[in-house]
């Protein structure tokens, strides 16, 4: 697998400390929802850095993809990607990565997707791939952060669960959650897993991605519920490889 | 967040490992030496603070395989698995 040539050709703010950015890139083979590829930055004087990011966009044949970096406070990587990087600039991408945390819309069945803080980028690459493939696929998104300012994609979230065959949503917050809200600020648990998880009898396809601890709570939960654990795929991200 | 909490899956490792293999191995099946069980190479527990990578056994901790980049030399160890079963079906590899 060859390191290609990315030009940034779009930037996006999503939240205070996360930002989109949109590739063009050289001979983009294409990808599938759930997939990630590696960026290679490298320095005047030769050092580089390698950091993975999931791909947040839809399959297109545009050669574009687009990443979703949230800022890391002691990163090497993210401040980088999330403060000066400008419109016109280049870096290295290696992909599209990964045949295992993958859906498509060829995929039958109800599709169930928990997301943790930034773990939501790799599924709304299948949220939005449902959507531009007009898949009937049911799908319901279980979604936890730390507050609401902190949600990505809250508009298009909002729009999307709106219309007709919509996405049904569910926002999970563990600090601070909004006035009204009917459950108090705190993590997943198993009555909310319970209210906004299919049951496991419609034998869903699970998608499960966040921060280690995350996923281990959350599946822990799932399967407790009666979910089957071979139709649980998850993806865990750490400060360790500067994920997402 | 404690040290058993510091891994990440197998899935973190593919760009290493497709300098390497001809198919992305995230989906492959591989075997534990160890323990016998058989799963997705996606689903190993990664650790990457180590010099290298190493990924361990979801099942019962076992190390799976080693890779160590050094001096222009990759280095890789496969001993934790008894076999590696790849899907080689052209849809299989027709985004890698």
């Amino acid at each position: 697998m060859t390191w290609r040539t990315a030009k940034i050709v779009g930037l996006r703010d999503e939240t205070a400390t996360a930002r989109t950015l949109t590739l063009a890139i050289d001979d983009w083979p294409g990808h599938v929802a759930g997939q990630h590829v590696d960026v290679r930055l490298t320095a005047a004087d030769g050092y580089s850095a390698v950091r993975s990011y999931s791909i947040a966009s839809a399959p297109s044949s545009d050669g574009r993809i687009e990443l979703t970096v949230e800022r890391l406070p002691n990163g090497e990587v993210s401040p980088y990607l999330t403060q000066q990087i400008m419109v016109g600039d280049q870096l290295e991408v290696r992909g599209p990565i990964g045949r295992w945390f993958v859906w498509d819309p060829e995929r039958a069945g109800p599709i169930q997707l928990v997301a943790g803080g930034s773990g939501i980028v790799p599924l709304m690459a299948m949220i939005r791939w449902r959507a531009s493939a007009s898949s009937t696929a049911s799908l319901r998104l279980l979604y936890s952060v730390r507050e609401p300012s902190a949600i990505f994609y809250h508009e298009e979230l909002r729009a999307l669960s709106s219309r007709g065959n919509s996405v049904d949503v569910t926002y999970a917050y563990t600090r601070v959650a909004p006035r009204d809200w009917p459950r108090p600020a705190g993590r997943i648990d198993a009555e909310l897993i319970s209210r906004a998880t299919w049951p496991a009898d419609l034998r869903s396809s699970v998608y499960v991605c966040g921060p280690t601890s995350f996923v281990e709570h959350t599946t822990e939960l799932l399967i407790a519920a009666g979910q089957d654990r071979q139709k649980i795929k998850t993806e865990r991200f750490g400060a360790t490889g500067e994920r997402k | 967040m404690n040290a058993s909490m510091n891994y990440l899956d197998g899935n973190a490792a593919a760009g290493e490992l497709n300098r390497i293999f001809a198919f992305d191995i995230t989906a492959a099946q591989g075997q534990c030496v160890h323990c016998g069980a058989t799963k997705h190479f996606a689903e190993a527990h990664l650790y990457m603070t180590c010099p290298g990578i190493v990924a361990r056994c979801a099942g019962c901790g076992h190390v799976l395989l080693r890779l160590v980049n050094a001096g222009g030399r990759v280095l890789l160890d496969l001993r934790g698995m008894t076999y590696l079963a790849l899907d080689t079906s052209p849809s299989q590899d027709s985004c890698v």
